[in-house]
C-alpha cells in the first residue's frame, strides 16, 4: 500500500508567559492508505495536539506534514483534504442532521439534488435514516456521534481524523460503536488516525498502534507487537500491566536466549533477542503469565502480600525472596479460592510470553 | 525531517513540492499566507484600529508636543511653573474625582449590604432607584440638580429664599453631588456582585468562633470586599474624571479638565492648550485603569463558590436593618425626587416662574427639535449594527484565530476603554480636519466616533458571548472547507445572535446618551438631541431641556424594551424549531 500520510519531525512547542510546552516532539510518522493508525498514550501525552497538527487547527513549530506527497503543513484547515470527528462532536447546534450533514457539500457548491442524494446515502450507511430534520439536541449521545461521523464522511477527506470519538458514550455504547466506525472506515477504504487513551479500545480497532508519552513516540507496531514485545518499560506498562524482573542475559543461540535472575535461576527462553552475552536486562514478566504452584515446583518463590477478588480474576502481590514484588493476575479464583495474604507460593512463568529489555 | 524528504523521493514525488518556507515565516505566519482571507481581514482590521483608535489618539500627543510643527513643550512647562490655568483645573478635576469616589462608594457599599446582607423589604425598588442612572444620561441629573437647587430652583426658591440662605449649587457641591448620584450606581452593582460571591461560610465560621457581629463585619466581611471596593472606588474615579455633561452644566468658577479642554479648543481656538489639558486628564485616567486591572484584578481573593450564596446569611438584627432601611428609603427617594423633577419640568411653563401644566415644551421637542431626535436616532441607527458587528468580529479574530500580532490587535482596539470620550473626539477632530481625511463637519465622523468609542464594550461582550460556544464548532466549520466568513457568518452569528441583539440595543442608548466624546465632533449641520438638550440648559430653558430628557429617556427605554422583545422571540422561534 502507498504511503498516504507522513509526519516529518513535527514539533510543537506551546509558549507561555514564562514556561514552554513541548506538546509534541520530533514525531515521524507514516501511514499508508486505507490504514487506521491510532495515537494511544496518557492525558497530556500530545495526542490532541498531533491530531490538529494534521487538521491544521495548529501549526508546527518545526517538521513538516505531507499528504499524498504534497507539502500541507501551513495549509488553513478548510484547504486540506483532511475531516475530524472532533471529542464534542461540534455539531451545529442550530442545524438539523441534515443540514449538518450537508454543510460541507453546500461549501463545495453541489447542486442540490446532488447533496440531497449523498446526504441522504452517508445517512443510510451510518444508520441515521429518518433523523434529518433533527437538531443535534434532540440526539442521543450515540446518533450525535454518527452525525459527526456522517458530516465527514460525506465530503470524501482524504484522512479522516478522530479525537477520543467515544469518551462521551457510555461503556457499552462504546464498544458497539467503536465496531461500527471500524466496519465503516474499512467499507470506505479511508486512511484514518485515531486518538484514544484506552489501550483496549485501540487494540480492538487498530491496524496499527503508536504509543505515545510526553511528545514523543514511544513504539509502532501492530496491535500484538505492542504488547508482546514492547520497546521500552514505558509501553510494556502502559499497554497492560509489566513486572520488571532484573537479569543477565547468559548465552543466546538462534532460537533460545538464556538468562539468569538476581536468585541465580536461569530460563531458556525460546526466542531471539539482540543483547549481547553478559548484558543486564530487565524481564517483562505479565501478571497474566504467571501460575501458582507449590513452592518447590516454581521458577520463583515467594510469599503472598496482596490478596484481592477483582470479578471473575484474583489480584495477588508476591513478594520474592530476592526482595522483588510481583503482581500475579489469576483467572478462575472462584473456584481455586482465594490464597491468604502470607501464603507461602511457587510461580512458573510462561516462558513464551517473557520479553526482555534494555536496563 | 530528513525522513519525511527520504520518503518523499522514494514516492517520486519530492519533485512537486516547494522548498520549506525560512524559518522566520513558519509558525503561524506560514499558515496566515496561506489564507489570503484571513490575512486581508488581519490587515484591514489593523488598519480600522490604526487609523480610528491610535492615530486620533497620537494626534492629541502631536498637537500638544508640536504645536506649530516643532517640539514644543511649552504648556507642560506652564503647568510645572504653577501656571493656575493648568494647575487648578487638574487639582479642581482631582478633588470632585476623589471625593464622588469615596462617596459613591460609600453610597454603593449601603446599599448593596442591605441588599445583599438584610431582609429589608421592597429591594426592587431600590435596585430600580439604582437602575436609572445606568440608562439615562448621566447628566440628565445635572437637570435635575438645576431644577431644584439652581437660582430658579424649587428649594432655592421656596426654601432657601425663605430663609434667607444664599447658597449656590454651582462648582464643588453641585459637582459630588450630582457626580456621585450619577455613578454611586456603578459601585452598587459592583459590590453587590462582590458581596454576594463572598461565601457566607467564611462569615458563618467567624461568628461560630465566638466573633460578635461588628467584629465579624470589620475582620471578615469587610477584607474580603475589599478589592470590590477598590475597583468600585477607581470605577468611580475614572468616571468622573471623564465627565463633561455635569461639570459643563454645574461647574460654575470652579472649572474642571474636561470642560476647560473643550473651552480651549471651541472658545479659544488654542488647540496645543486642549491637547495639554486633554493629555492631564488622561494620564490619570490611564494609571486609575492601569491600576484597576492589575492590582486589584489579581488581588481578587473572592470565593467564588458557584452556588447563588447571597441567600445565605441575613441579619434581620432591626438596630441594623432599620437604620439601613431608612438610609435606602432616603436615597432611593432623592433619586425618584430628582427623575420626578425631569418629567415635571417638562410639563411646566416656565421654570421657577409659571408651574402652569403645559404641553409646548414637547410640541417645541418635536417640531423645532425634530431634527436632532432625527439624526441622533439615525447615527445612532448606523453606528449600532456596525459597531455590534465589527465588535462581535474583533472579538472573534483575536479570541478565535492565531496571527502575528494577535495580542496587539487586541490591545490597541480596547485602548479606548481608559480613554476619556472627551478625548477620543478630541482627536477625532485633530486627525481628521485636512484632505484628505476631511471629516470633520460631516455625519461620517459622528458615527466614527460612535463605533470606535464603544468599540471596547462591543469587543468585551462579543468575547463573553463566544465564551458560551464550543471553539470547536467553528473548528469543525474550517475543517469543512468554509472559509472565514462563511464560517462567521453561517455558524458563528447564528450562535450568538441574541447576545448580539441585546449588545446592540445597549449600544443604541449608550450612542443616544452621549454626550462627551460628540461634542467636539458636532457642528451646527448634525446636531444631536444631548447637545440640544444642553443648548436649552444653557439658555436657562430647563423645561424645554426637561422635555428632552423625557423624550431620551423614553427612546432608551424602548429601544431596551423592543430589543427584549426580539431577542424573546428569536429564542421562541429556536424552540419551536426544536
Ligand atoms: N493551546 C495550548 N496552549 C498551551 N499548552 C497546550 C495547549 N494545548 C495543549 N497544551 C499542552 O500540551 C500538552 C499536550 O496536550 P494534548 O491536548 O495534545 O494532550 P492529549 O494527549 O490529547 O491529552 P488528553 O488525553 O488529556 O486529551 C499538554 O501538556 C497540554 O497542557
Ligand atoms: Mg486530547
Amino acid at each position: 500500500m502507498p504511503v498516504e500520510l507522513v509526519l516529518a519531525g513535527l514539533t510543537k512547542v506551546f509558549r507561555g508567559f514564562r514556561s514552554a510546552v513541548v506538546a509534541v516532539d520530533h514525531v515521524d510518522l507514516e501511514v499508508e492508505k486505507g490504514e487506521l493508525v491510532t495515537l494511544l498514550g496518557p492525558s497530556g501525552c500530545g495526542k490532541t495536539t498531533t491530531l490538529r497538527l494534521i487538521g491544521g487547527f495548529e501549526v508546527p513549530t518545526e517538521g513538516e506534514i505531507y499528504l499524498r506527497g504534497q507539502r500541507i503543513t501551513h495549509l488553513p484547515p478548510q484547504r486540506r483534504p483532511t475531516a475530524t470527528v472532533f471529542q464534542s462532536y461540534a455539531l451545529f447546534p442550530h442545524m438539523t442532521v441534515f443540514e449538518n450533514v450537508a454543510f460541507g457539500l453546500k461549501v463545495r457548491r453541489f447542486p442540490r439534488a446532488e447533496i440531497r442524494r449523498q446526504v441522504q446515502e452517508v445517512l443510510n450507511l451510518v444508520g441515521l435514516t429518518g433523523l434529518e430534520n433533527r437538531l443535534p439536541a434532540k440526539l442521543s449521545g450515540g446518533q450525535q456521534q454518527r452525525v459527526a461521523l456522517a458530516r465527514v464522511l460525506v465530503i470524501k477527506p482524504q484522512v479522516l481524523l478522530f479525537d477520543e470519538p467515544l469518551s462521551n458514550l457510555d461503556a457499552k455504547l462504546r464498544v458497539e460503536t467503536r465496531e461500527h466506525i471500524r466496519r465503516i472506515q474499512k467499507e470506505v477504504g479511508i486512511t484514518s488516525l485515531y486518538v484514544t487513551h484506552d489501550q483496549a479500545e485501540a487494540m480492538a480497532i487498530s491496524d496499527r498502534i503508536v504509543v505515545m508519552n510526553q511528545g514523543r513516540i514511544q513504539q509502532v507496531g501492530f496491535p500484538q507487537d505492542v504488547y508482546l514485545r514492547p520497546a521500552n518499560p514505558f509501553v510494556a506498562d502502559f499497554i497492560g500491566r509489566a513486572n520488571f524482573l532484573k537479569a543477565r542475559v547468559v548465552a543466546q543461540n538462534a532460537t533460545e536466549t538464556e538468562v539468569e535472575l538476581a536468585s541465580g535461576l536461569r530460563l531458556r527462553l525460546p526466542q531471539r533477542f539482540s543483547f549481547a552475552s553478559g548484558e543486564e536486562v530487565q524481564m517483562v514478566v505479565r501478571p497474566e503469565a504467571v501460575d501458582f504452584c507449590a513452592p518447590e515446583e516454581g521458577h520463583l518463590q515467594g510469599q503472598v502480600v496482596l490478596a484481592q477478588l477483582t470479578g471473575p480474576s484474583a489480584h495477588y502481590r508476591v513478594a520474592l525472596s530476592s526482595g522483588e514484588q510481583v503482581e500475579v493476575e489469576v483467572l478462575g479464583a472462584l473456584e481455586k479460592g482465594l490464597l491468604a495474604p502470607g501464603t507461602p507460593v511457587g510461580l512458573r512463568l510462561h516462558l513464551k510470553s517473557l520479553h526482555l529489555l534494555r536496563a | 525531517m530528513a525522513n519525511g524528504d527520504r520518503l518523499l523521493r522514494e514516492n517520486g514525488k519530492g519533485a512537486a513540492i516547494s522548498r520549506p518556507l525560512p524559518v522566520f515565516f513558519r509558525s503561524r505566519t506560514g499558515q496566515l499566507l496561506h489564507d489570503p482571507v484571513l490575512l486581508a481581514i488581519v490587515l484591514i482590521s489593523f488598519g480600522l484600529v490604526g487609523l480610528f483608535v491610535v492615530y486620533p489618539l497620537a494626534r492629541v500627543f502631536l498637537v500638544s508636543l508640536f504645536p506649530r510643527g516643532a517640539f514644543d513643550p511649552r504648556y507642560f512647562l506652564h503647568l510645572f511653573e504653577g501656571r493656575p490655568y493648568l494647575v487648578r483645573p487638574l487639582l479642581h478635576s482631582l478633588t470632585v474625582a476623589t471625593l464622588v469616589a469615596v462617596l459613591g462608594t460609600v453610597l454603593g457599599f449601603l446599599f448593596a449590604y442591605a441588599i445583599t446582607r438584610t431582609d429589608i423589604p421592597g429591594k426592587r425598588v431600590f435596585r430600580w432607584a439604582a437602575t436609572l442612572p445606568l440608562i439615562s444620561p448621566p447628566f440628565l441629573l445635572a437637570l435635575s440638580t438645576l431644577l431644584l437647587l439652581g437660582e430658579n430652583g424649587l428649594i432655592t426658591r421656596w426654601l432657601f429664599s425663605r430663609f434667607g440662605i444664599r447658597w449656590s449649587v454651582y462648582g464643588l457641591p453641585g459637582l459630588v453631588l450630582t457626580e456621585t448620584l450619577a455613578y454611586f450606581p456603578l459601585a452598587f452593582f459592583t459590590l453587590e456582585g462582590v458581596l454576594a460571591s463572598i461565601d457566607p461560610a467564611q462569615e458563618e465560621s467567624a461568628m461560630d468562633l465566638g466573633a460578635s457581629k461588628l467584629r465579624t463585619f470589620l475582620h471578615v466581611t469587610l477584607p474580603l470586599a475589599t478589592p470590590g471596593l477598590a475597583a468600585a472606588f477607581l470605577l468611580l474615579f475614572i468616571r468622573s474624571l471623564e465627565d463633561f455633561g455635569n461639570p459643563i452644566v454645574l461647574q460654575g468658577r470652579y472649572p474642571v479638565l474636561t470642560v476647560q479642554a473643550y473651552l480651549a479648543i471651541t472658545g479659544m481656538y488654542n488647540l496645543p492648550l486642549g491637547a495639554t489639558l486633554a493629555i492631564l486628564l488622561l494620564v490619570p485616567t490611564v494609571v486609575a485603569f492601569l491600576v484597576l486591572q492589575l492590582w486589584v484584578g489579581r488581588r481578587s481573593y473572592i470565593t467564588v463558590t458557584g452556588r447563588p450564596t447571597s441567600a445565605g446569611l441575613h441579619t434581620t438584627e432591626p438596630l441594623l436593618k432599620w437604620p439601613l432601611f431608612a438610609a435606602l428609603l432616603l436615597f432611593s427617594g432623592i433619586f425618584f425626587l430628582f427623575y420626578g423633577m425631569i418629567f415635571y419640568g417638562a410639563f411646566t411653563k416656565l421654570w421657577g416662574v409659571n408651574h402652569a401644566f403645559t404641553l409646548e415644551n414637547f410640541h417645541y421637542v418635536f417640531s423645532t427639535g425634530a431634527t436632532y431626535l432625527l439624526n441622533t436616532l439615525q447615527l445612532a441607527g448606523i453606528a449600532t449594527p456596525i459597531g455590534g458587528l465589527l465588535g462581535i468580529l474583533l472579538a472573534y479574530l483575536v479570541t478565535r484565530k492565531s496571527f502575528p500580532g494577535r495580542r496587539l490587535l487586541d490591545l490597541l482596539a480596547m485602548l479606548n476603554f481608559a480613554v476619556p470620550g472627551l478625548i477620543v473626539g478630541m482627536g477625532y477632530v485633530f486627525a481628521f480636519n485636512t484632505p484628505p481625511l476631511l471629516l470633520t463637519g460631516t455625519a461620517i465622523i459622528i458615527v466614527l466616533v460612535f463605533i470606535f468609542q464603544r468599540m471596547p464594550v462591543a469587543i468585551r461582550d462579543g468575547v463573553a458571548m463566544l465564551q458560551q460556544i464550543d471553539p470547536a464548532i467553528d473548528d469543525a466549520a474550517a475543517d469543512l472547507g468554509a472559509g472565514f466568513f462563511r464560517t462567521f457568518r453561517r455558524v458563528t452569528l447564528p450562535l450568538v445572535a441574541p447576545a448580539l441583539l441585546a449588545g446592540m440595543a445597549y449600544m443604541f442608548s449608550a450612542c443616544i446618551t452621549s454626550i462627551s466624546a460628540v461634542i467636539m465632533v458636532v457642528l451646527a449641520r448634525w446636531q444631536l438631541v444631548t447637545v440640544a438638550l444642553l443648548h436649552e440648559v444653557d439658555n436657562a430653558d430647563l423645561s424645554q431641556a426637561a422635555a428632552y430628557g423625557v423624550v431620551i429617556i423614553l427612546i432608551v427605554l424602548g429601544a431596551i424594551f423592543l430589543m427584549d422583545f426580539v431577542i424573546r422571540k428569536v429564542l421562541e422561534g429556536w424552540k419551536h424549531a426544536r
